[in-house]
């Protein structure tokens, strides 16, 4: 009986080891599957794209064809105008809707419109988004523009900071807001200089993940932005822009083109990665900055 | 009902403090039979059940004061729990009181039997009605009880002191009489104060059935508190 | 200095659920008063209505005078005004979790438009030292963000954010409930110091707790205010024999 039972004690510790040890490893392997992609990628576009990348190619425009040289310093210097005229009317809009939706609108049917309406709007498509920004802005302007670009890419980003607000808004604790209110704080004050404090890091982080998104979109810009040769300095002129560039450059029959395509897409992940990087820093040393 | 276990100790405490009751009362009135009966093997009696009465006084009152630590009693739990230490030193003079009137039926062992001018037996029946009735009050939670008991304290009081005047009458007239006198006199006295525990027991049965302090009552009301801002 | 609260025929609503029925109580200026009851009895509810934070909930709704001082707070003053005169200590310590210590006890008058910064260095300092957290805290004013300090001292914290808005009243809703024997018996010391300055409304659970620092306090049951006495009285010898089985710990 007692040989009986100490076996069995065996086979079960010998069985927990052995699912203990399964279950580890299947979650490295999916670890590994879900990072693998982007090492890979990124890991290709080092190979492909390195080679392309020299002074010029940061500070030259295109060469016309058939000449070999030049560069795509206009498509990423267009890329961040664009993105920055986005970000200026994504940003701000995105964060008083999430405002609105977390702290004046809870439970009230406006709020569940707008919240639906933010949704609808991340499901279009960004090629339908380009046509009805063409359509809204460049066929009355009746030309192409950086503003028109920059509008697409704002619209785009809207509801994921919007969103993104409102969530993390919602996660600030209600005894921090009680504790405003109670001090004689009106509303409108505690949400912006309590609330929406406590809850700037996801803010932040809400907006840089809609950057992501928008800063690699090539769809809407092709029917408003349109591209760009060229330098361009006004707003109301068609622009470059980085992706743009590249899926002109990798569909076009050119060997040279194909070559400066591979460089802009690794550029574009890299610029993604830093400008990301830097809004964190920034923000991370501000928080603690502003609290004196 | 919540709080079970503290009702029950709470009972507990109230049974230890009857069973003090019933020896005192038991020793009170074998030490006055034995003064009638002058018996002195039931003063060996009282002897031995003075050593219990004074390990219950002990008992009492650690349990009492556990109690008090751990239970944080309110109110009328409060108010029982102090009535119950204060009723334990009562009883235990009580018990005391016994035991010096056993002494006294021993130191007069040699004395020749006389008749006095004062009913001893009377006054320890009306002392041991004042100290039953004062106890019954406490079982019955009764102030009504209590209160009567207040009233036959005057009795005994007066029979103390129609004591005293005959007794030192008889000793100034028939000196030869003296020590039966004085032990007479000396168990009358010890008598009342038998009296006047079982009137405080009363006192603290009305405190905590009622709450309120009814002790030296008439006293405060007719003189003038020297501490009292006017 | 702290005004007395009068309470007329105060009742309130959650939606349907009638939380508060028919309570009228005097609370006397500079004074403790505790409010003693089991679990949604409605002294938390009562104690929310006199700085109109019961309000803050849409579904809420009550009727009734509430009376600061000579001041109707319902008819005559918005909830804004009320809430810089009656402050408020909440059972879970609640500093700012951005703000430093500084800005934490600041924050009242600083988000009020109050900007003179030698003031408002007096005014933190002293309300710090009213609330017993000076010595503890004055080297790290500014460095130390206020949810670094042990839940104690968070308290105290709170405390001295609401002192440095210089209210009348001093509402705390179970203030030391979720604090050790240590924290606690500080938290007591200070309401007792704080007294002679403000009238102080304390919500506890802890009858001891009232019994220590309350002169008068009020049991609260079912949403009715069943007895409203001195402590002494209360604890020693109720009139009602429900106060009497809540205190003794007595039920069914």
């Amino acid at each position: 009986m007692k040989t009986e039972l100490k076996f069995r004690a065996k086979f079960l510790e010998r069985k927990r080891a052995f699912t203990d040890g399964a279950a580890t490893f299947l979650a490295v392997l999916s670890t590994v599957l879900v990072v693998a992609p982007l090492v890979a990628i990124f890991a290709y576009l080092v190979y492909k794209g390195a080679s392309s990348l020299n002074l010029d190619f940061f500070t030259q425009i295109p060469k016309p064809v058939g000449e070999s040289g030049g560069g795509m310093a206009n498509a990423i210097a267009g890329s961040a105008i664009l993105l920055a005229v986005g970000s200026l009317i994504g940003v701000p809009i995105g964060i008083a809707g999430g405002i609105f939706l977390a702290e004046f609108g809870r439970g009230t049917k406006l709020a569940n419109a707008v919240r639906f309406t933010a949704d609808v709007l991340n499901g279009v498509p960004s090629i339908v988004m380009g046509i009805a920004v063409y359509s809204l802005i460049v066929v009355p302007q009746g030309h192409f523009s950086a503003f028109s670009g920059g509008v697409a890419l704002g619209i785009m980003m809207i509801p994921t900071v919007c969103r993104t607000t409102e969530e993390m808004l919602l996660m600030v604790p209600n005894a921090v807001r009680e504790a405003a209110l109670a001090l004689g704080v009106p509303n409108w004050r505690s949400v912006l200089a309590i609330t929406v404090k406590t809850a700037s890091p996801g803010i932040i982080t809400g907006c840089m993940l809609a950057f992501a998104r928008v800063a690699g979109e090539t769809a809407p810009l092709i029917f408003t932005a349109f591209g760009n040769v060229d330098w361009s300095g006004k707003l109301n002129e068609p622009i470059a822009a980085l992706p743009l560039q590249i899926y002109v450059y990798a569909i076009s029959p050119y060997d040279e083109w194909h070559r400066l395509a591979w460089g802009g897409a690794l550029v574009l992940i890299v610029l993604i990665v830093l400008a990301v990087s830097l809004v964190r820093y920034v923000t991370s040393r501000g928080v603690l900055k502003g609290a004196s | 009902m919540t709080r079970i276990r503290f009702q029950q100790s709470l009972d507990e405490l109230k049974n230890q403090l009857l069973v003090m009751a019933g020896l005192t009362e038991q020793a009170i009135q074998r030490a006055v039979e034995a003064y009638r009966a002058r018996d002195l093997s039931i003063c060996d009696l009282v002897s031995h059940s003075e050593i219990a009465i004074n390990r219950l006084e002990r008992d009492i009152d650690q349990a009492a004061l556990d109690l008090l630590a751990m239970e944080q009693p309110m109110a009328s739990d409060l108010r029982f729990i102090l009535s119950v230490i204060k009723i334990n030193a009562d009883l235990e003079r009580v018990g005391d009181v016994a035991k010096n009137i056993s002494e006294r039926v021993r130191g007069m062992e040699q004395m020749a039997v006389v008749d006095l001018p004062v009913d001893i037996p009377r006054m320890a029946d009306l002392a041991s009605e004042m100290v039953r009735k004062s106890l019954q009050s406490f079982i019955e939670e009764d102030a009504e009880v209590a209160r009567t008991v207040l009233t036959m304290d005057k009795a005994v009081d007066a029979m103390n002191r129609a004591a005293y005047k005959a007794l030192t009458k008889l000793m100034a007239e028939q000196s030869y009489l003296a020590p039966q006198a004085l032990n007479a006199l000396m168990i009358a006295r010890a008598l009342e104060r038998v009296a006047d525990h079982a009137t405080n027991i009363a006192e603290d049965v009305i405190f905590w059935v009622q709450g309120t302090d009814v002790r030296h009552e008439k006293k405060m009301k007719t003189t003038p508190d020297p501490h009292a801002m006017e | 200095m702290g005004v007395g609260i009068d309470v007329i025929n105060l009742n309130a609503w959650y939606g349907a659920n009638h939380t508060l029925q028919d309570v009228n109580l005097k609370i006397p200026a500079n004074h403790a008063t505790a409010l003693i009851g089991p679990s949604g009895c409605g002294k938390s509810t009562f104690v929310r209505c006199i700085n109109r934070m019961h309000e803050t909930n849409p579904i809420a709704r009550v009727t009734g005078k509430v009376l600061i001082g000579d001041l109707d707070i319902y008819a005559d003053a918005k909830p804004v005004e009320i809430r810089r005169r009656v402050g408020m200590v909440f059972q879970r310590p609640n500093p700012f979790p951005t703000m430093s210590i500084y800005d934490n006890v600041a924050a009242g008058l600083k988000l009020n438009g109050f900007n003179n910064r030698q003031a408002l260095d007096e005014i933190v300092e002293r309300s710090l030292k009213n609330s017993a957290l000076w010595d503890e805290v004055k080297d790290d004013l500014r460095k130390k963000s206020g949810a670094s300090l042990s839940g104690g001292q968070q308290q105290r914290l709170c405390i001295a954010r609401a002192l440095a808005v210089d209210p009348e009243v001093l509402l705390m809703d179970e203030p030391a409930s979720a604090l050790d024997p240590v924290s606690t018996s500080k938290i007591e010391d200070l309401i007792f110091q704080l007294k002679s300055q403000y009238t102080i409304v304390i919500v506890t659970h802890n009858m001891q707790q009232a019994a220590r620092v309350a002169e008068k306090t009020g049991f609260f049951l079912n949403g009715r205010m069943v007895e409203f006495d001195s402590t002494q009285k209360i604890f020693t010898n109720p009139s009602d024999k429900r106060t009497e089985d809540y205190i003794t710990g007595r039920f069914g």
